[in-house]
């Protein structure tokens, strides 16, 4: 004989009331599954979305305009440059997934816009810089035919307003330069459509800029790493740092109370599910003092009947936690759904991510709860006594 | 649990020796059972001496008195008192379960067998009639081979046939087996089969007498 089958026959005396209890637990884990999930699933999303922006850290030199508009805003001036010296210092930080220089110059055309005058924004890129922008793909035309050639690639907008095609050459006003077209970018719906590109060297070349470089755009590896990452440029002389970390944070704290109110769900029904274990069981208990006092006549020890208690609640909280996980893979959809509809700001993708890990978590939580819902039980058994427990009800 | 404690027996002296059978006789609430349960180590006696097997339990701790239940003692109760999930075999190993040692199955089915019950191993209690209960209950308490087999009652719920079916099997396993045999009991047939009757009243020992049936 085992002591789980006398723990387990006992169980299955009163099914409904067993069946009820598993129930409770197994909704309890359910939520908690499916929260955490969610918890995980949405940060993974937003990551995700945050990916597509391209950068996580823009390095430009200190006080200098990082975004067209604003370089627009300034009349073209007031761009600053830094050493070439930084890129190559950074370059090898094993944090950076991918990085690209850049060289920002704007030139100002008289004969743009209708005739107003315009500037054009020129930027000296390197091919790594297609790698930050997977989404830039090639309308027409192809990559520049070398790092230092004499040649465009034009953002869609850019080519449409100087009704520009692959093959056509370009004069850089004042500069006294021609460039040829080889390519020309499909719209990206970002700034990038009003650029014309360069190959860098060329830029440095052309601007009278070398070993200069306006901006370094940055992807990480972990986007959790961005504040460590991000503090330890500070070091750097003469930089400044446009981070993500700073939109990602301010999305999480659009859903921070969110979790918070999911969070103290799952544990609320954790601790209803707990009392409702240790409710169960001690009536069990209650119903069975003669049985339990027979026990301890026929030499079980306080210990003995400990256990036997204590399996009953670890077994009904086993069973609880496998239905639970049961449950919140089946209703994950359910639940996203829901999410869906009440939450401000939702990424694309799967919402409610539901890892073994946290399978094996949710688990073990339940075990434990399991564990801490019988020690009364278990000791109020435990600690009955023989005579009195068997003349009980006589 | 009460204040003030309640003297339930009082003043008396009694000796067991091996292949005794003694009967407790006397009115209710004279106490015979609190006589019984305290000859049995199920609670600790509050003053007086007792010594089981050589060893004085007066002052002994819950575990020394686990450990005599163990080795020593047996109870068989006027309910029967069976674990109802458990089958009639079931019931049987519990006490050799609990003893912690390894044990053999064997050991139950004989004891099964001794209370004439082998047709009745996997039977649960409910399917049982209340003398085969009362059987499993006695074949439960000889699976450990115990020095003495304590019986509250154990025909109080049974209908005539069944009681002597009963007293038959107390009366072989003591003289056949030479098992000590201690029972409390309001049948005058029952009593007789004793060696030794000692009768109570409001906790006092009013009178011994050795029976003349049994020799």
């Amino acid at each position: 004989m085992k002591v789980w089958s006398v723990a387990f026959k006992n169980l299955s005396r009163k099914k409904i009331r067993t069946s009820l209890t598993i129930g409770g637990v197994a909704v309890a884990v359910a939520v908690l599954v499916s929260l955490s999930g969610f918890d995980a699933g949405y940060q993974r999303s937003l990551d995700r979305d945050i990916d597509k922006l391209g950068y996580h850290l823009l390095v430009t030199a200190k006080g200098c305009p990082y975004e067209a508009a604003t370089l627009m805003l300034k009349g073209g001036g007031g761009l600053r440059y830094m050493e070439d010296s930084v890129y190559k210092r950074i370059v090898n930080d094993r944090r950076i997934d991918k990085i690209t220089p850049q060289l920002v110059s704007s030139v100002y055309n008289q004969e743009g816009q209708s005739g107003r005058g315009a500037f054009t924004l020129y930027m000296g890129i390197e091919k790594s810089y297609l790698d930050l922008k997977p989404w830039s793909k090639f309308k027409y035309g192809h990559w520049f035919s070398g790092p230092d050639a004499d040649e465009a690639i034009m953002g869609y907008e850019a080519a449409e307003v100087e009704q520009r095609s692959v093959g056509d050459k370009i004069f850089i006003p004042g500069m006294d330069k021609v460039l040829t077209v080889v390519g020309i970018f499909e719209r990206a719906g970002t700034q990038d459509d009003g650029v014309i590109f360069i190959p860098l060297a060329t830029a440095q070349r052309i601007f009278g800029l070398e070993g200069k470089l306006t901006g370094i755009g940055i992807k990480l590896k972990d986007i959790r790493t961005i504040a460590k990452f991000e503090e330890d440029l500070y070091n750097e002389p003469g930089i400044q740092v446009v981070s993500l970390a700073q939109v990602r944070g301010t999305i999480l704290n659009l859903v921070s109370s969110a979790r918070a109110m999911a969070g103290s769900v799952a544990l609320i029904a954790i601790f209803i599910a707990i009392i409702g274990v240790t409710n169960t069981i001690l009536m069990s208990v209650f119903e069975r003092t003669r049985e339990i006092g027979v026990m301890k006549a026929l030499g079980a020890s306080a210990a003995d009947v400990f256990k036997i208690i204590w399996l009953e609640t670890t077994i009904i909280c086993f069973l609880g936690g496998l239905a639970g996980v049961v449950l919140a893979f089946s209703g994950s959809s359910i639940i996203e759904h829901l999410i869906r509809r009440f939450l401000p700001y939702t990424p694309a993708g799967k919402l409610v991510f539901i890892k073994p890990s946290l399978l094996l978590v949710a688990f073990l939580i339940t075990v434990i709860m399991g564990l801490v819902a019988g020690i009364y039980p278990a000791l109020r058994a435990s600690l009955m006594k023989p005579i009195e427990a068997i003349r009980s009800g006589e | 649990m009460p204040a003030e404690q309640i003297r339930a027996v009082n003043n008396i002296d009694l000796e067991l020796y091996p292949a005794d059978f003694i009967a407790i006789m006397g009115p209710s609430g004279s106490g015979k059972t609190t006589l019984l349960d305290s000859l049995g180590c199920l609670g600790k006696i509050t003053g007086g001496k007792l010594t089981v097997m050589g060893k004085d339990v007066s002052q002994a701790a819950e575990s020394t008195l686990v450990e005599m239940r163990r080795r020593f003692v047996s109870f068989v109760f006027q309910d029967f008192l069976l674990i109802p999930t458990l089958t009639a075999l079931e019931n049987v190993e519990l006490p050799l379960y609990f003893s912690g040692a390894n044990y053999d199955r064997k050991f139950c089915v004989e004891a099964l067998e001794k209370v004439g019950l082998s047709n009745r191993i996997n039977h649960l209690p409910k399917e049982l009639s209340g003398g085969e209960k009362q059987r499993v209950a006695i074949a439960r308490a000889l699976a450990k081979s115990p020095k003495v087999l304590f019986a509250d009652e154990p025909t109080g719920n049974l209908d005539t046939r069944s009681s002597q079916e009963i007293f038959e099997l107390f009366r072989k396993l003591n003289k056949e087996d030479g098992l000590t045999l201690v029972v409390t009991t309001h049948n005058p047939l029952f009593g007789a089969l004793a060696q030794r009757i000692i009768y109570l009243k409001d906790g006092r020992l009013v009178s011994r007498e050795e029976s003349g049936l049994y020799v």
